[in-house]
């Protein structure tokens, strides 16, 4: 396990990171991983974050060394798209018992890499490392490497047992498996000055084959995808690209600044999502392969394609936009791609309501901020009654979330997109776009919603349903802690005070606002009095909230 | 009848089987107001909730101890604590179900310890029912992760009958297996109240996961059986058990509250529904009522019907031991031959397996053995084996991801086996092959090279 926690340590220590080296060395040395809360906790695992970010590799046999429910749980259960092999959507697992928990799972592994190899020939096995066999010591490190020795195949172990952390570090630690295991074994049989890696991108339902056309037409070749419709001997060789666009935030940067580091590709961070977005990507792509040895003409032909792109873009969004201008949307994604699902409606003339940030990294939060301006809400661990309240109270049009929270709206009778892993449709680059508005457009104006909402022929027209008595009962709630508050005043301000703004640090309301009060006028003062958002920094908007509340107080005291 | 074959392999490829702990949680999700919670790591919760979102097309409760790896090692009390103060907390629920996963069994936390303690420190929480069932994942499948929660909730909540009390004798318990669905459950409430039975379900899936616009909006469960009805089992008449699977929770019912319990082994095809429907009669002392005695003579023309379809072709079944011997069992006696079967888990039932076989393995198994097989019958992970194997595949068993209604597919009662003919029917129908006029060639012809060429003048 200590190398596994050197890599941990390694991946907080991430200089790409601004955020981290903000921190101090002790602070770097916790992580940057919100301490997860028990009973109130919903995401997944870092095992499941390293196979979200490596199952896409097509070709790859993916066996997960634990017992059957990491496997047999989830297998075959996202949405990346191949055009080629379809083994990565086998699921391959030791399915561990009792008798390997009692004597080692190393020699049962082994033997289940040899089946594989001998039964399917894939060109590598990738090993995954899950929290049982990891307790009981097996070294899947050792067991990988006589594999390899034995079958003369690449055999690839992946750390990231579910007990470490959540997915975002589980992407990380996948990233750190191919930097150490993978990228750079192979060379590629030639190589252009129009080769790039495109780093983060899973092809989920099919988006990377949004983008690729245009590239195609570019001249530039994506020498490698990380991991989107990869084959193993792409990612081996994607060392030798010119540049590396970084997609889906924060989720694999230690890819490519390492990639930059060791090999001397430059990268920049992008995003497909939304026509402003797309557009820079481009750009970006075309410059920094210009800056790299390409011939300076791409970028007039890559402005070309982005005139004509946006422009038969806008043309085919048009007729909806004008149906969805000042459409609400409330905007709750699990997913680190908040911020560009929120540029993406604004284009298309919605008005956001509010958008969640519970896996966002800081960084991707200040873009929402700044993207959306300082009044929309953000809501960090909304409990599926207060989603609900903001539904009804933000009086939004339409929800897009993930699938695990949709029911909310349904049952609300509201309309609701995917816009999270398991989505069926392909939201990337320009026509992805129209896509996404077409959907929406298609949610919103289905008279599906005003059947449903009809009351039943044994109730009255305007009769309270279960909706109208849920607010209800959320207002009779609030009237209780107003009248609470009259009876026993200090009781109800105790109450309040003591609910925590800072959950990693366990950091309360009192707290922070008898710092505001006491002269801590700004976040950084009242984190280093109170140490509120120093844990994973979600907090730091409530923070600003505080004092910006208690601001004209102060200012009437002085 | 069927041998069970030795499975010798180490790796598991494409499994059926799903892990006993979200089989017991999916348990507790038949309980009104109930939150299950896995005392594990967070993903064990996550893969689980996903799982049932996607089959039941509905919100899911489902939360976790989130023990990370500092907390597996020292031990999980604090998290258990914590974990059952912020859902009594957060969601108010009347009761928490609790299942231990791989991690925590390896450590070998005693949760039922840790819950003394949760008692003894927390008198404020007295009104929740907090019921530990041990769920390794590595070991049992899903099937055994619900009985055991079953039993859990028996020894838990049920309470003896008053002494000298008389049981009641309109009131039934019935003891659903995890093979049935919620549109099951709804199909079999109709039969007992037929007969002028008052039916408990423990659990009640039918209640909470039937998908229904709530009457309130809870984060819990939001219907179900209440821990007040279950704990009243003890002064119904009889239990029903169904599959071989609820046999101890229904001993566990008897010993505990003296009830008596009959166990039918499945409720598909018409023999199971005849010995259902006279032991219904018997214990109401009711008439057959005349809708049901029309239901059995529309299975048993459908049966008529069907047989054209369904004889003399090969099926192969991959699934956990009660479902797989009711399907086993009706088509063999609708004239299908079980050409592979492939299960989780062990169960006596294996063994009166129509067919010559019989495996715990996985989907890959199943393929293998289905290379001549006329259809596939298992669940939506059979998509890409059905595929390959140009046959349809008819979707039975969890997870049913890439279909709607997985909740409403009723195989229980005369009306249920009827409309599973009709549907399985249906998709070999439809597999009919055309003959074209090579298809019964077996010597190539010489008309396209004649031996003498005649001129026609």
């Amino acid at each position: 396990m200590s190398s596994l926690n050197q890599t941990i340590q390694d991946v907080f220590n991430e200089p790409g990171c601004g955020k981290n080296q903000g921190k101090s060395e002790k602070e770097r040395k916790k992580g940057c991983t919100k301490q997860l809360q028990p009973g109130g906790a919903a995401g997944g695992c870092a095992f499941d974050g390293a196979k979200i970010a490596l199952q896409p590799i097509t070709d790859v046999a993916h066996l997960v060394h634990g017992p059957i429910a990491c496997e047999g749980n989830s297998w075959d259960n996202r949405g990346a798209a191949s055009s080629g092999p379809q083994l990565y959507r086998t699921g391959f697992t030791t399915d561990i018992n009792e008798t390997d928990i009692v004597f080692g799972g190393e020699k049962h592994l082994f033997k289940a890499i040899r089946e594989i190899i001998a039964k399917y020939d894939p060109p590598a096995v990738f090993v995954y490392q899950t929290c049982v066999p990891a307790m009981i010591g097996d070294d899947i490190n050792a067991v990988c490497k006589a594999a390899a020795e034995k079958f003369g195949k690449p055999v690839v172990p992946i750390n990231s047992p579910g007990f470490v952390g959540p997915k975002n570090l589980g992407n990380k630690l996948a990233g750190e498996a191919l930097l150490e295991h993978v990228i750079g074994t192979r060379e590629p049989e030639f190589t252009t000055p129009y080769d790039i890696n495109i780093i983060g991108e899973y092809n989920l339902a099919g988006e990377l084959w949004q983008i690729k056309p245009l590239l195609d037409e570019l001249g530039i070749r994506i020498l490698s995808c990380i991991s989107g419709d990869a084959r193993y001997e792409e990612v081996a060789w994607s060392h030798r690209a010119r540049a590396a666009m970084m997609v889906c935030s924060k989720a694999m940067i230690n890819v490519a600044r390492k990639m930059e580091e060791r090999y001397g590709i430059p990268f920049f961070e992008g995003s497909f999502y939304g026509i402003g977005d797309m557009s820079d990507s481009l750009r970006e792509i075309a410059r920094l392969l210009i800056e790299r040895g390409a011939d300076p003409e791409l970028m007039e032909r890559t402005e070309a394609v982005i005139t004509r792109e946006e422009a038969r873009a806008w043309e085919r969004i048009a007729p909806y936009a004008q149906r969805l201008a000042g459409k609400k949307v409330l905007l709750i994604t699990g997913g680190v791609k908040s911020w560009s699902v929120v540029a993406a409606l604004q284009e298309a003339g919605m008005e956001i309501v509010g958008t969640s940030v519970k896996k966002s990294t800081r960084e991707d939060k200040e873009k929402i901020k700044e993207l959306m301006g300082q009044d929309a809400h953000m809501f960090d661990d909304l409990t599926p009654r207060e989603m609900y309240r903001m539904l009804k109270t933000a009086e939004a049009d339409i929800m897009l979330s993930g699938g695990r929270s949709q029911f909310i709206a349904l049952k609300a009778g509201m309309p609701w997109l995917d816009i999270n892993q398991e989505r069926h449709y392909a939201y990337a680059g320009y026509h992805g776009m129209v896509e996404l508005v077409r959907e929406i457009d298609r949610t919103i104006s289905n008279r599906v919603w005003e059947q449903v909402r009809k009351p039943p022929p044994w109730e009255e027209e305007g009769a309270a349903n279960w909706q109208s008595r849920a607010m209800a009962s959320l207002e009779a709630e609030a009237e209780e802690l107003a009248a609470a508050r009259l009876a026993d005043p200090a009781l109800a301000e105790a109450n309040r005070r003591a609910q925590a703004v800072c959950m990693c640090k366990g950091v309360s309301t009192g707290a922070v606002e008898d710092a505001v009060i006491g002269g801590a006028d700004t976040r950084g003062a009242v984190s280093a009095q109170t140490g509120a958002s120093t844990g994973c920094g979600a907090c730091g908007v409530l923070v600003d909230q505080i004092i910006e509340d208690l601001s004209p107080l102060l200012q009437a005291a002085e | 009848m069927a041998q069970l074959a030795k499975n010798a392999k180490a790796c598991t490829v494409n499994p059926l089987k799903m892990s006993q702990p979200i089989g017991g949680a999916l348990a507790f999700m038949g309980m009104r107001g109930a939150m299950p919670l896995l005392h594990g790591s967070q993903g064990c919760t996550s893969f689980g909730l996903v799982l049932f979102v996607r089959h039941f097309r509905e919100a899911i409760p489902l939360q976790t101890t989130a023990m990370s790896e500092v907390a597996t090692v020292l031990g999980g009390f604090d998290n258990v604590e914590q974990a059952i103060v912020n859902i009594a907390n957060r969601t108010r629920p009347e009761i928490i179900g609790i299942c231990s996963t791989g991690v925590t069994e390896t450590k070998g936390d005693d949760v039922d310890g840790y819950l003394k303690l949760v008692r003894e420190k927390h008198p404020e929480l007295d009104h929740i029912a907090l019921v530990y069932v041990s769920t390794p994942d590595f070991k049992d499948a899903f099937q055994d992760g619900w009985a055991k929660a079953v039993t859990a909730l028996v020894n838990a909540l049920v309470e003896p009958p008053l002494p000298h009390s008389q049981p009641d004798s309109r009131r039934i318990n019935v003891l659903p297996g995890c093979h049935l669905t919620p549109g099951d459950i709804d199909e079999l409430r109709d039969l007992f109240e037929a007969f002028g039975l008052e039916p408990t379900f423990l659990p009640d899936l039918s209640g909470s996961l039937d998908g229904h616009i709530p009457e309130d909006f809870t984060p819990t469960t939001i219907g179900g059986t209440g821990c007040e009805e279950a704990r009243a089992m003890g002064s119904a008449a009889w239990t029903i058990a169904i599959g071989e699977q609820m046999r101890p929770a229904a001993e566990a019912l008897e010993v505990k509250a003296g009830v008596p319990f009959r166990l039918f082994d499945r409720l598909t095809g018409l023999e199971a529904n005849d010995a259902l429907i006279r032991f219904l009669a018997e214990i109401s002392h009711h008439p057959v009522p005349r809708k049901i005695r029309r239901q059995r003579g529309q299975l048993v023309d459908a049966m008529l019907d069907g047989h054209f379809h369904i004889g003399g072709r090969r099926i192969a079944i991959g699934a956990e031991p009660d479902l797989l011997f009711a399907m086993a069992s009706f088509l063999h006696e609708m004239g299908a031959e079980i050409c592979a079967a492939v299960t989780t888990t062990h169960s006596p039932l294996l063994a009166q397996l129509p067919g010559e076989e019989v495996i715990i393995s996985d989907l890959e198994d199943l393929e293998v053995r289905a290379q001549d097989a006329d259809l596939l019958i298992t669940h939506s992970h059979g998509r890409q084996a059905a595929e390959r194997l140009h046959i349809p595949l008819f979707r039975m068993g969890l997870p049913m991801f890439d279909t709607l209604g997985a909740g409403h597919l009723v195989s229980v009662g005369y009306r249920g086996s009827r409309d599973l003919i009709f549907a399985i029917g249906n998709l070999l129908m439809a597999q009919g092959h055309a003959p074209t006029p090579e298809s019964w060639r077996e010597f190539p012809s010489t008309l396209s090279n004649p031996p003498i060429k005649e001129l026609v003048s």
